[in-house]
């Protein structure tokens, strides 16, 4: 039996009967499929999108919230000197944390994934137990901690023959203490992700490094870095994120104080919106967090979109 | 933290490549020594606490030792009705948004990754953007609406623990829905063929088929939303303030913790009761926990 | 069982043709097997039998319905996967039993339809493991089981020994062709092993960009393929394909293949090759039928004397490989014939086999 093969013989007709039958059977799937995402886009529609844009408009109202100011409320932020303050202690507060979180991490990843693999789960486990605890709990032992009377470190400190240390009562100190908190709470996060990282990293490559003549600080540096650049990357801006709109921390540990001095943008809207009473100033500090969730924000598609073509 | 010589020992065994080797190990251990101390200090100094005694607490000695240990704050936390009320709303709260999470995510994510329609990739990197706003920029918005919404139509929604229930999810929701994604685009496309020629249903596939196959994503994402609603702070602070409609972590800071009166003994163990959900989940559930951890940047 | 017959079937994605418009009848009972290099629209043909990709023009028929528009689990076909595609969180027995359950079989049905499958494919021991648990040729049979469990009115095989190693492909292809004489269910079967399309078919279907090129049975297509695709994919060692001239002699035809070179066309072919008598042609011969200098023993055997350039020893046969008109030439001699690289060499073509193409159409003449 010979069948014959005339390709070019479906002309018009196909593509007309085509379109009749396409659009029922389509129709259904993306019906269902429809069905399906609804209440995802709902919820994200009704509870982020819609307030996330209600917060720009809520920025331009009057304290009473029955007049449009414009932009007094940006003008009379300008002027206010706590404003800056908190505009360079969230940055403080945010780059150092961040920079830290990413060494340590870096450093104890290394070290547990050098150590026997036996002995690495207990390792791992025991490391990421800060990031485990809810940090407003977790903030609570620091703050019980750096107690003015009762700090256990100034205990130990002053049974070494040191000075006490005014932890939250001197604002350079209290500066220091809400980065040492949060790099407590963040590093085990770095850790976890650079360790997963560098399990992905071929035995191969180190061992045809090793036969190239690389020392360990050329491996790291030509093979261990260059693999992991992506989670690096993502890892640290994740963070940042994070870091920056981090209102647990500081709310739990001073508060802001001493006198507004470790404010960030999250505990000053809290103070300012809820406490104060004034959602409009509240919602236009709050704000000053979006620049640099839209530059994250680009980052993270620019990769999203580079690994869909990878793909 | 030496990578290379864990290939180096492999080859060869010359004396200076085992020194090395040694030496790396040596430092390695060392400072895990030093980062577990740093690590672990605050929830052990919890612990220490929580078995001390008023008196102890202010007495002259050692704050690093527990001279004479006593469960009485235990005792009467577990017996003190706010403290209860605090622990059944976080409970209640925490299943309940882990509920709504699942039923909206899983088939959110199972649409999203096997019936392409139109607008599908968009939205699904969508998804994983609004993760990226975070509370801290929604809670003003939030709370004006929630606001508005009880003089529109006199339904009271700020102060009331459920509210909550409505509001969490769009924490947990868009994150879970990522790396179900991920889990479910790893799924071999011929399982769903075979399961299609086998007579399976959309509804069939997902529960049959799906589901069970990608059970431990399911875990991590129900973990993570356990957790991520467990410890959420800034919502039940702005949103929440009677004692009875208080969830743990707010419960604590604020009723704990009367003006100048600190009770440290109960405050930690009101705290290290508070972590111990999490704690317990992780402790059975390592792998799970961490494989949600790193899913976000692994897959995506 | 039932026969299924495609009417002018077209698959288009976006703007390139996967299949252009094909024809065919498949028989009760019969074993097809489609075969073709990758991308030859053989896979796609399949899944639209299945259902599993819609059908841009065309008719598909099972048993006598139009199945265009039914979708794949109201087809009654079962489908074995490259990859088996077992479900990996079910034990085998709960693999095989999945459709029926769907189908709310009885429970007594069920077991013992699915016992008896095991029992066919011998994987009565292995019911209650995962298929992790597995190794390849036992994923195949359960995979197998899975299929005849349905006891559908097809079989389709998505190239199903792919993904095992050479011996254990080997074994798997007896069993499934001992299958299929003990459950005699129409088979469609996708491949790009040309081997495996010869020893399981009933008929082969061989594909190439989206046409058929030939259907025929095994033996239809060794010796009197249609086309020079089909020539040379059919066939291992492939067919030697030398471009030649066909010219007059004084005894009636000959093929030029070079200056030293010059076969007579055997006598009763004359008439069939006369009207292209001084074109440029291809001519065909396989291997086996260039062997050592022996007693002739047909009226066509033709004795030359060529350079060999490589041997290669398979045992039983040595392969000679030679140069004719600057095309690499093979020929099958027999391993005792002391055949030596860079000696001269005697060999006999029985050019009763020979094929001769046409350049443009690649019509077999």
């Amino acid at each position: 039996m010979r069948s014959t093969t005339e390709a070019r013989a479906q002309a018009s007709p196909p593509v007309r009967r085509r379109a009749a039958r396409l659009p029922a059977f389509a129709s259904r799937k993306s019906t269902i499929a429809l069905g399906m995402t609804l209440p995802l886009i709902l919820i994200i529609g009704v509870l982020v999108l819609y307030p996330a844009g209600y917060a720009f408009y809520l920025a331009l109202l009057s304290k009473s919230m029955d007049r449009f100011v414009g932009l007094a409320n940006f003008d009379f932020l300008f002027r206010r000197e706590t404003f800056w303050m908190v505009v360079k202690q969230s940055v403080i507060f945010a780059v150092s944390a961040v920079l830290f979180k990413a060494l340590i991490g870096f450093l104890v990843a290394h070290c547990v994934h050098n150590v026997p693999a036996r002995g690495q789960r207990k390792w791992r486990g025991m490391l990421l137990v800060p990031w485990v605890i809810p940090p407003a709990m977790s903030t609570l032992a620091w703050l019980w901690l750096f107690d003015p009377s009762y700090s256990a470190f100034n205990w130990l400190i002053q049974h070494a023959g040191g000075e006490g240390v005014p932890w939250l009562g001197d604002p350079y100190w209290a500066r220091f203490a809400v980065i040492l908190v949060n790099v407590w709470v963040g590093a085990p996060f770095f850790m976890i992700m650079y360790l997963a990282a560098l399990k992905s990293v071929p035995e191969q490559l180190y061992e045809a490094a090793a036969i190239d003549g690389a020392n360990w600080w050329q491996k790291l540096w030509y093979v261990t870095l260059p693999m992991m650049r992506n989670i690096i990357a993502i890892t640290a801006l994740f963070s940042l994120i994070v870091t920056f709109a981090n209102f647990d921390i500081v709310r739990v540990l001073t508060n802001g104080g001493p006198v507004d001095q470790t404010h960030v943008f999250a505990t000053w809207a809290f103070k300012l919106g809820i406490e104060g009473n004034d959602i409009p100033l509240g919602a236009c500090v709050s704000l000053f967090m979006v620049p640099i969730l839209a530059i994250a924000a680009i980052f993270i598609l620019r990769d999203i979109n580079r690994r869909g073509t990878e793909a | 933290m030496v990578t290379g010589t864990r290939a180096a020992v492999g080859i060869a065994s010359r004396g200076s490549i085992g020194r090395d080797r040694r030496r790396a190990l040596f430092w390695s251990y060392f400072f895990l020594a030093v980062f577990v101390i740093f690590f672990l200090t605050p929830p052990v100094y919890m612990l220490i606490t929580s078995l001390k005694t008023s008196a102890e607490i202010s007495a002259a000695t050692s704050p690093w030792w527990v001279f004479s240990p006593t469960l009485a704050n235990y005792v009467e936390l577990l017996t003190s009705s706010t403290y209860l009320t605090f622990f059944r709303n976080s409970a209640l709260v925490a299943l309940l948004v882990v509920a709504i999470t699942m039923l909206i995510s899983i088939p959110a994510a199972f649409a999203l990754s096997r019936m392409r329609f139109w607008g599908s990739a968009t939205l699904a990197t969508g998804v994983f953007l609004t993760y990226l706003i975070p509370d801290t920029l929604l809670f003003i918005p939030l709370f004006k609406i929630f606001a508005f919404v009880r003089e529109a139509t006199g339904i009271e929604l700020l102060d009331r623990w459920w509210l909550l229930v409505i509001v969490y999810p769009t924490l947990t929701i868009p994150f879970c829905t990522w790396i179900m994604i991920g889990y479910f685009s790893s799924i071999p496309k011929e399982l769903d063929e075979a399961a299609l020629i086998d007579g399976a249903g959309y509804f069939q596939l997902l529960t049959r088929i799906f589901l069970p196959v990608a059970l431990p994503g399911v875990i991590a994402a129900t973990i993570f939303a356990f957790t991520v609603s467990w410890a959420q702070f800034l919502y039940p602070m702005a949103f929440t303030t009677s004692a009875d409609q208080l969830v743990l972590p707010v419960g604590i800071v604020t009723t704990l913790i009367k003006g100048d009166v600190f009770n440290w003994g109960q405050i930690m163990t009101g705290a290290l009761l508070g972590a111990l959900p999490p704690l317990v989940i992780y402790a059975f559930l390592m792998d799970y926990y961490i494989a949600g951890l790193t899913a976000g940047a692994t897959k995506g | 069982m039932a026969r299924v017959t495609l009417r002018k079937v077209v698959k288009r994605y976006d703007e390139t043709l996967a299949v252009r418009g094909i024809d065919l009848d498949i028989l009760d009972k019969e074993f097809v097997v489609l075969v073709g290099p990758s991308g030859c629209g053989k896979s796609t043909t399949l899944r639209m039998i299945a259902g599993l990709e819609d059908i841009t023009d065309g008719e598909i028929i099972i048993d006598g319905e139009t199945v265009n528009d039914v979708p794949p689990k109201d087809r009654d076909i079962a489908m074995v996967f490259q990859n088996y595609a077992l479900y990996p969180h079910m034990t085998v027995y709960e693999n095989m039993s999945f459709g029926l359950r769907l189908r709310r079989a009885p429970k007594e049905e069920i077991r013992t339809r699915v016992q008896d499958a095991a029992a066919i494919l011998g994987i009565g021991e292995l019911l209650e493991r995962k298929p992790k648990q597995l190794s390849g040729g036992q994923r195949q049979r359960v995979a197998m089981g899975r299929a005849i469990v349905r006891d559908p009115k097809v079989f389709l095989f998505d190239e199903p020994l792919s993904n095992l190693d050479a011996k254990l492909r080997v074994q798997m292809r007896t069993e499934i062709k001992r299958v299929h004489q003990k459950v005699r269910t129409t088979t469609i079967y996708v491949t790009h092993d040309q081997i495996e399309a010869m020893t399981l078919a009933d008929r082969v279907v061989v594909m190439n960009g989206g046409v058929i090129e030939q259907v025929g049975t095994p033996d239809e297509l060794y010796h009197a393929p249609a086309t020079r695709f089909v020539a040379e994919f059919i066939g291992s060692p492939a067919m030697n394909l030398v471009p030649c001239h066909l010219v007059e002699t004084s005894s009636g035809l000959g093929l030029h293949l070079d200056d030293n070179l010059v076969l007579p066309v055997p006598a009763d072919r004359i008439r069939r090759y006369q009207p292209y008598a001084g074109k440029s042609l291809l001519f065909g011969l396989r291997p086996e039928y260039m062997v050592e200098r022996r007693v002739h023993t047909g009226p066509h055997q033709f004795d030359f004397e060529v350079l060999l350039e490589v041997i290669e020893p398979m045992g039983m046969d040595t392969f000679v490989h030679f140069l004719v008109n600057g095309m690499d030439v093979c020929a099958r001699v027999n391993a005792s014939a002391g055949a030596r690289a860079g000696q001269r060499f005697t060999l006999c073509a029985d050019l009763d086999h020979l094929h001769l193409i046409e350049h443009d159409s690649g019509k077999v003449l």
